[in-house]
Order: structure tokens, then C-alpha cells, then sequence
């Protein structure tokens, strides 16, 4: 398919850039002129100390805040930001650090919801279950339920998610996305608050989405270790400003990354 | 000892003794009640996907009855008015997401809440420019709709039932039976519950909230045509008739903001209740405990369910 091997992957071209970025609420500065890139079919983490800017950064990137500098590269689109269903129908899917999903729905609901895009029969023809429509219905059902298969929440397809507990709703949260068949998955903070097991799982999902469906993936993590397991290449934001952009080993080894994390040695 | 006998017995005993006149009660309670029930729903259509309490709704029903009568008024054919009456309701769910709701995006509830008291002045105003503020006859029988009554004898005694009531259940019915298949079924009643759930991630997957308005407030817009049309037959089309979109507000906190079926449940509660209360118990306080025993039904509801039959149930982090 699509996902390129393990060594070009940092060869990939350029799906999407940003150049110069800059994002101020009233007085407070979120980001200030950051510039860096996503190459497709890699796995690149952002990272960063609290405040620094990471989820602002995905907001940027799929339309939620509109920045007041700088320009955002796209499929080769260059503008001056996204609007969220223009970045949603150009294959932009994401995931929330606080969890935004359809508590009121189930969880075969809430990734079909993710499919949204990708049904076109009239509303009438649905109405009535009938002809295209219907096997649209079904298309899309089984795509959903190959997700579920692949995410292993089978057990939990019929459950309200806001019934479920966390990690599983961390779970159908990355289905929906999935759903989406997005070219670009942004994860902000996948496992976050989870246990180690479940951190495992989640590690195992996003690889595997990365090397099966080819899925370029920018994720944001506090968990170092995961970030150098699975990441190509990390970017490291502090007070809204990049600070260092390389693989993991370059990264680790950045006296201004050990003293953002660290604070001054003295 | 009396008081006490005519309170809980007595009109127990007027039930099993003449159970023609219990069936007629709770006939026309019925009747009233699926009626409050459709106007719950164009509120609750509302509060669903966008959370704002539709302060209008009452006034779109008088609006949608009277650019109904008022086209026919100018000679357009029964038929042809109600297309266009459902198109006037499209345009205005248009405008209103135009110039009222997209200008006020994130702002706090009570100020979109506010901005439905702004849209029902324009309405009244509006309406009474274009159609006068003189009551209307609405076209029933243009619309096919049938008059008169069916009269059913039993060896009990008789009962008899309007026709325009039977098909304003029936119609009700229909309505309520497409509205919930397509919050079901569709991809757009998906998309309208999920708004309902969570804004920004809609916003994520594609769904856009501009359509999800429109599509909404359509949708009020064609239950207060229907609303209005129904009403309008039994009475008749004037402004007084966005009084009752008052009597929504008792169905609502029985059945809860959110909730269809809960309208539906409250609605019918209320309207056989207040019916019920009337011929009953009416008489030990001199009768027209109508107006208010709805409103009473609803306080107690407010001190020990507040979120209503089917309604949320509310968690606060303290």
C-alpha cells in the first residue's frame, strides 16, 4: 500500500507544513513563529512542557483557533489557516487531550458519526433504509466494523460510551478518527492518564494504523518512553517557541530540550 | 371528613359510575395533549442540537399559521400556500442562522436565549405588517382536513370525537414517528445528536454547525406549521394563540429539555391531567384549575426530579 518502509519514511515528502506560526490571545502569546513539518506516512510527536503550546498547535492544524501570523501547507494548499471541515474533508482526523465524544451515543454511533463525511445518499433514501442508500448503509457498517475489530472493542459496540470507562472511550475516540480515513491523524495526548497495559495497547494501535493504513500520524505525549519508541521524529516546544526538531536521539541529547525539561543547572 | 370524602373519593366514584363521560375527559385530554406535545418538540428540536431555549416558538407557530391563511387569503391555492408557507419556514431557519445565531457563536446561553425574545418582537412586528392583527379563519377544509364529529355508543352511554382531533393525532403521530426515524437513521439526525453531545468534536469529524442549525430550525419551523394548523382549527389563527406555547414549558420540565419522547410522555400527561383535574376536582374550587394545575404538576416536578421523566440526569462536581 501507501505506508513506505521503515528507513524512507524520513525521505517522504512534505503533507504538511507550517511556517511561522504565531497565536496570541489578547496579551498572552500561545505561539510565536514556529515552523516545522509533517513528511507522510511518519509518526511525529510534539512534545513540550505544560504550557508550551503542543494542543494549540493541533488546533491550529485542524482549524479550531485561526492564528494571526504565519501560513499552513496542506496536500500542497498553502493558506493562511484551516477551517475545521475544510481540514476534516481534506483528511484531517483528531482526538481530544480531555476526551470530546457523543456520551449520549453508542459506541457503533459514535464512530459511524466519523463517517459523516464519507456518506452522500440523500436523507429521504436513508429515511426509508432503501436501494443505494441502504447499501450505502451497509458499506459503511462494515467498515465500522472492521475498526472495531482492529481497535478490539467488539464487546462494547452497543454500550453508551459514557458509560465506558476511560481507556475505552480513549479507544473509540481513535476509532472515530479512524473512521475518517484521514490522511493526517492528529492524537493529542493518546494515553494520558492511562496504565501501563493500556498504554501498551494504545502504542501497538497507533503503530500499527501507521504501518498497515500507511496513516501519517503527529501525536502529542508526556510518557517519554513512548515518545521515543514509536516517534520518527519529535519537534519541542517551550513557552510557544520550537526549541529543537530531529529524531528522538538528537532530541534527547539537546542541552536547551534538558533544560526546558529540567529547568537551569547550576 | 367531607372535604376529605369529596377530594378522594367522590370523584373516583363519578369515574366508574358514568365511564362515558371518563372516556370523553380523557379524550379530550389526549387530543390536548398531543397538541402540547408537538409544541414541545420544535422547542426540544431546538435545544437539542444548539442549547438554546427558543423563546420564538411560540410565535412561529402563530407565524407559520398565518402566512398560511394570509396566502390563501390572496388567492393561492390550499396546497400551493402550504408549499410556500414550508418554504417561508426554510428561509426564515436560514435567516435566523444568518444574522441571529452565527454572529452570536460561543456566546453564553442566557444571551442566545435573549436573542429568541429579540427574534419573537421581529415576528409579532413582521407578521402583523404583512397579515394585520386581526384574527384568522384557518382553511380547513381547503386543506381536506375533516369537520364534525364521530359519535360512539356503547350500552354506557356515548361519546362523541371531533374529526380534526382524530387527524391531528394521527398527523402528530406521523410527525413524531419521522422525527424519531430520522434521528435514528439518517446521517444528518447522527449529525444532530452529536452536535447536541459535543460541539467541538462535530466540528472534528466534518459535521458543519451552520447546516445542523439550519436543518433545525427547519424542522421547528414545519412542527409549528403543523402545530399552528391544528390549533388554528380549533380555534382560531391569532397572535393570542403564542399563549400557549406557555403551556410548553410545564410539558418540558416533565419530560426534560432533551428528550422527544419525554415531550411526548409530558405532553400527554399534562394535557390528560389538566382535563382530568377540571371536570374532577375542579368544581371543590370553583372550577379553572385548568389554566394553572399544569404549572403545579411542573413545581412539583422541579422540587423532586428536576431533570424531568427522561431528561438528563444532572452530575455536578462539587
Amino acid at each position: 500500500m501507501r505506508a513506505p518502509a521503515a528507513n524512507e519514511t524520513a525521505l517522504g515528502e512534505s503533507l504538511l507544513a507550517v511556517e511561522d506560526v504565531s497565536l496570541s490571545f489578547g496579551g498572552v502569546r500561545a505561539l510565536t513563529g514556529v515552523s516545522f513539518d509533517i513528511r507522510k506516512g511518519e509518526i511525529r510527536a510534539i512534545i513540550g512542557p505544560n504550557g508550551a503550546g503542543k494542543t494549540s498547535m493541533l488546533n491550529v492544524v485542524n482549524g479550531f483557533y485561526q492564528p494571526q501570523a504565519g501560513r499552513i501547507s496542506f496536500k500542497g494548499m498553502v493558506r493562511k489557516s484551516m477551517r475545521p471541515y475544510a481540514a476534516a474533508q481534506g483528511g484531517i482526523a483528531r482526538t481530544f487531550q480531555n476526551l470530546a465524544l457523543f456520551r449520549g451515543m453508542t459506541t457503533l454511533d459514535n464512530i459511524l458519526a466519523g463517517r459523516t463525511l464519507k456518506m452522500h445518499r440523500g436523507f429521504f433514501w436513508q429515511l426509508l433504509r432503501y436501494g443505494p442508500a441502504l447499501r450505502e448503509e451497509v458499506e459503511h457498517r462494515r467498515r465500522v466494523e472492521e475498526i472495531i475489530d482492529f481497535l478490539e472493542i467488539a464487546a462494547i459496540r452497543k454500550v453508551q460510551v459514557g458509560r465506558l470507562p476511560y481507556g475505552l472511550q480513549k479507544r473509540v475516540e481513535l476509532g472515530r478518527a479512524l473512521a475518517m480515513e484521514p490522511d493526517l491523524l492528529l492524537l493529542d495526548e493518546p494515553m494520558a492518564g492511562m496504565n501501563l497495559e493500556e498504554k501498551e495497547d494504545m502504542s501497538r494501535f497507533i503503530i500499527d494504523v501507521n504501518q498497515q493504513y500507511g496513516t501519517t500520524i503527529a501525536l502529542i505525549e508526556h510518557d517519554m518512553g513512548v515518545v521515543m519508541d514509536l516517534s520518527d521524529r519529535v519537534v519541542v516546544l517551550d513557552y510557544g517557541r520550537k526549541i529543537a526538531d530531529g529524531t528522538p536521539d538528537e532530541v534527547k541529547r539537546d542541552k536547551d530540550v534538558i533544560r526546558a525539561y529540567l529547568g537551569e543547572t547550576h | 371528613m367531607h372535604i376529605l370524602y369529596l377530594i378522594f373519593v367522590d370523584p373516583f366514584m363519578q369515574m366508574v359510575h358514568s365511564p362515558d363521560l371518563l372516556m370523553q375527559t380523557l379524550w379530550d385530554g389526549l387530543v390536548g395533549g398531543v397538541l402540547y406535545a408537538l409544541i414541545a418538540l420544535g422547542f426540544v428540536l431546538i435545544f437539542k442540537a444548539s442549547g438554546v431555549f427558543n423563546f420564538a416558538q411560540g410565535i412561529m407557530v402563530v407565524f407559520a399559521a398565518l402566512t398560511l391563511v394570509g396566502l390563501h387569503e390572496h388567492g393561492v391555492p390550499a396546497f400551493v400556500a402550504l408549499g410556500l408557507t414550508v418554504l417561508v419556514m426554510l428561509v426564515l431557519a436560514f435567516a435566523v442562522e444568518r444574522l441571529m445565531l452565527r454572529p452570536l457563536v460561543n456566546q453564553s446561553e442566557i444571551i442566545l436565549f435573549m436573542a429568541t425574545f429579540g427574534l419573537t418582537y421581529f415576528l409579532v412586528g413582521f407578521g402583523q405588517l404583512v397579515f394585520g392583527g386581526s384574527p384568522k379563519v384557518m382553511i380547513t377544509q381547503d386543506l381536506y382536513l375533516p369537520s364534525g364529529a364521530l359519535e360512539w355508543k356503547g350500552n354506557f352511554g356515548f361519546v362523541s370525537f371531533q374529526k380534526i382531533d382524530i387527524a391531528a393525532v394521527i398527523i402528530a403521530s406521523i410527525m413524531v414517528a419521522v422525527l424519531a426515524v430520522f434521528f435514528q437513521r439518517t446521517r444528518i439526525g447522527r449529525a444532530l445528536r452529536a452536535v447536541a453531545d459535543s460541539h467541538q468534536a462535530a466540528l472534528s469529524v466534518g459535521i458543519s454547525l451552520e447546516q445542523i442549525w439550519v436543518i433545525v430550525w427547519f424542522a421547528a419551523g414545519v412542527v409549528a406549521l403543523t402545530t399552528g394548523i391544528m390549533w388554528g382549527a380549533r380555534s382560531e389563527v391569532s397572535f393570542s394563540l403564542q399563549i400557549i406555547a406557555l403551556k410548553a414549558l410545564p410539558v418540558l420540565i416533565l419530560g426534560g429539555f432533551t428528550s422527544i419522547p419525554g415531550a411526548i410522555v409530558g405532553g400527554l400527561i399534562i394535557g390528560i391531567g389538566e382535563k382530568l383535574g377540571e371536570f374532577y376536582w375542579g368544581p371543590l374550587l370553583g372550577g379553572g384549575i385548568e389554566n394553572w394545575l399544569a404549572y403545579v404538576i411542573a413545581l412539583g416536578f422541579l422540587v423532586f426530579r428536576p431533570q424531568g421523566l427522561f431528561g438528563e440526569k444532572i452530575i455536578e462536581r462539587i
